[in-house]
């Protein structure tokens, strides 16, 4: 019998009881789909958190104040006031160390004609732009001689433009009122979208340090630092670098704690990477009992259809098919339901895939191996759990089929 | 060779089952010869052994002990496989309840054995058709066999026997479901059959009507041959229509 035959064989049975065929392979559809989307999720996180790492900027280390305590009290990290813009440019000459800038932030309205708009105002250095990747759209940024100077100059972020100059065809050299101080924009940021935790990262206002601290905070320390490593591989050195560096200027000795905290983000970015990975594990725990569930369905059923067509193997037998032949035929009825199941489930997977990365907003890649995967797997499992029925049905007698009721 | 090779030959075959307290005995030492074109009839009460009778020849079960020659061949010799290959391709079936594939055409249930036998697609099909016409429905190809009446079931359950052109046919009680309008029909479409296509003919049945039809009644009791006889032509004459 060529396997042609042994196919149509199988096929027919199925299409001739297609309500039985079609809830056997629900069990299979619903696994797969299942492996689909778990692979989906996990892959769309890791090429998600990737690209947040490279959009937070290359090589990136900040440096936070660390906690301090008062009468007892620990305030929580970030909280001292201890970093101050020396230890930025100190930070910068450390060899290794690509650029540095301090960073001071205040959240504020703003002004700008007849509209106004609440915004985060970010105090930085030149280097900023380098440091986060970050490109003008138009115009140009402060330079060293703004800094010095503390020079009444903003950058805009695309969100502040789109609030402040709806109307405008460009908002270089108009005036933002800052707390009532005037400052010209100087030039427009490139759009950034969404941070790693949600937040608009074009809700924002650049200016020199200088002007956010003299102008308008008048404090004389900054909260942030933020370094580039000149290579990957420097990152880790930089960092111990950077703690003796401020141990140094501190004056911090012996068993004293740290007045400030260095974190390197690619800690960050193996953590949530890790996360996901657990994720994944517990998603491809639930699809692989979910196929095992499937498989077993596809077993049950069959073993019901060996004991329902009890009659038609024994007449097979009897117009002469060899065991071998009914074993194919049950075997192929059982991997062709199993595949058909999961070529289904696949598309199922896939479009649930798009549907949640469409109205969910989290980011799915469907890989053509998880597809391959998934669909591997259910015909496996077909084979698997068709293996017993199939077998039952070559080995019955044939003359005790033909008298079964 | 001075005559032809017997389509069956048996030489004292025995069959019996293990049962609670002792065996058995469902076949008792038979010696029985089918001669090509021969058409006979086993008749006898239930129990009487005509249905293992008939699945040894049939080639479904092995005799205990005993010699059978199926068309010359020692069948003891043959594996299950080269078993199942004779059955596809030198014997036939009928059974009493006709035993058609459900939800399937007429003419996929004849080209069935043929599927087993190794026959290309295409010669299935003309084949099939043409069984379904020499069994006297060839307008009913397409029809599906459940929502056919018994007696077309039967026909279509002939077409599905003769197809491989086989050497033997046997009916088990063929026409134990059938009306006597119906019943007469088969019986004068085996007789068609053994007359015009000389295909030899083993028919098991417990109705006198349907076995005086045959040429020769063998009598069965306790799985043995206590009768074998041939229907004088006087009754096969009057029988006929």
């Amino acid at each position: 019998m060529n396997p042609k035959t042994l196919l149509r064989i199988a096929w027919q049975a199925i299409v001739r009881n297609r309500i039985r065929s079609l809830l056997t392979m629900l069990g299979m559809i619903i696994g797969v789909a299942a492996v689909v989307i778990t692979i989906s999720i996990g892959v769309g996180a890791r090429v998600a958190v990737a690209a947040q790492i490279t959009g937070l900027g290359s090589n990136l280390l900040i440096v936070i104040p660390g906690s301090v305590t008062l009468n007892g009290v620990r305030t929580g990290t970030g909280a001292a006031s201890t970093l101050t813009p020396d230890d930025g440019l100190a930070i910068a000459k450390l060899p290794h160390v690509a650029a540095a800038t301090p960073g001071v932030g205040l959240r504020t309205q703003v002004v700008a004609g007849l509209n106004n708009w609440y915004t985060q105002i970010a105090g930085v250095a030149p280097t900023y732009t380098f440091i986060r990747e970050w490109h003008l759209a138009s115009g140009s940024f402060f330079t060293d001689a703004d800094i010095a100077s503390s020079a009444k100059v903003c950058v805009l972020g695309q969100t502040v433009i789109q609030n402040l100059f709806p109307d405008e065809s460009s908002p270089l050299g108009k005036i933002v009122l800052i707390r009532n101080v005037p400052f010209t924009v100087i030039g427009t940021l490139s759009r950034k979208g969404q941070s790693a935790s949600g937040t608009d990262q074009d809700d924002v206002i650049l200016i020199p340090y200088t002007s956010s601290m003299q102008r308008l905070t008048g404090t004389v320390f900054v909260s942030v630092i933020a370094v580039s490593a000149d290579q990957q591989q420097n990152i880790s050195l930089v960092q111990r670098e950077i703690v003796q560096l401020l141990e140094q200027r501190h004056q911090i000795v012996g068993t004293m704690q740290d007045d400030f905290d260095v974190r390197n983000l690619q800690d960050i970015a193996n953590a949530a990477s890790a996360s996901a990975t657990t994720m994944e594990f517990l998603l491809a725990g639930v699809a692989v009992v979910s196929l095992l569930v499937g498989g077993i369905g596809i077993m049950n059923i069959m073993l019901v259809s060996v004991t329902e067509r009890t009659r038609e193997i024994g007449l097979r037998i009897a117009v002469g098919a060899r065991g071998a032949a009914i074993l194919a035929q049950f075997l192929i009825e059982a991997v062709v339901l199993s595949g058909v199941g999961g070529l289904i489930g696949v598309v199922f997977g896939v479009a649930a895939a798009a549907a949640i990365s469409i109205f969910g907003h989290w980011p799915m890649v469907v890989p053509l191996s998880g597809m391959m995967l998934a669909f591997s797997f259910a015909a496996l499992t077909g084979v698997f759990f068709g293996y017993y029925p199939a077998s039952k049905a070559a080995h019955l007698n044939p003359i005790e089929a033909l008298r079964f009721e | 060779m001075p005559q032809p090779t017997p389509v069956v030959r048996l030489v004292d075959v025995r069959k019996t089952y293990p049962m609670d307290g002792g065996n058995v005995v469902a076949l008792d030492g038979v010696n029985l010869v089918l001669q090509p074109g021969d058409f006979v009839s086993i008749m006898g009460p239930s129990g009487s052994g005509k249905s293992t009778l008939m699945h040894v020849i049939g080639l479904l079960d092995r005799p205990t002990s005993g010699q059978y020659y199926f068309d010359g061949t020692d069948v003891a010799k043959l594996g299950n496989d080269q078993l199942a290959d004779l059955r596809s391709r030198r014997l036939g079936f009928v059974f009493q309840s006709y035993n058609l594939l459900p939800r399937t055409s007429a003419v996929e249930n004849v080209e069935l054995p043929m599927l087993y036998a190794g026959v290309r697609e295409g010669e299935r099909r003309r084949r099939a058709l043409a069984a379904l016409d020499i069994v006297g429905i060839p307008q009913m190809a397409e029809h599906i066999s459940n929502q056919m009446s018994g007696g077309q079931q039967q026909r279509v359950a002939i077409a599905r026997a003769l197809v491989n052109d086989p050497k033997l046919i046997l009916a088990d009680e063929p026409t134990g479901a059938l009306d006597t309008k119906s019943s007469d029909e088969v019986m004068r479409l085996f007789a068609k059959l053994n007359a015009e296509r000389g295909i030899t003919i083993l028919l098991v049945t417990h109705e006198p009507d349907v076995g005086r039809r045959a040429k020769r009644i063998v009598t069965f009791r306790d799985g043995k041959i206590v009768g074998d006889e041939p229907v004088s032509t006087a009754v096969l004459a009057g029988s006929a229509p």
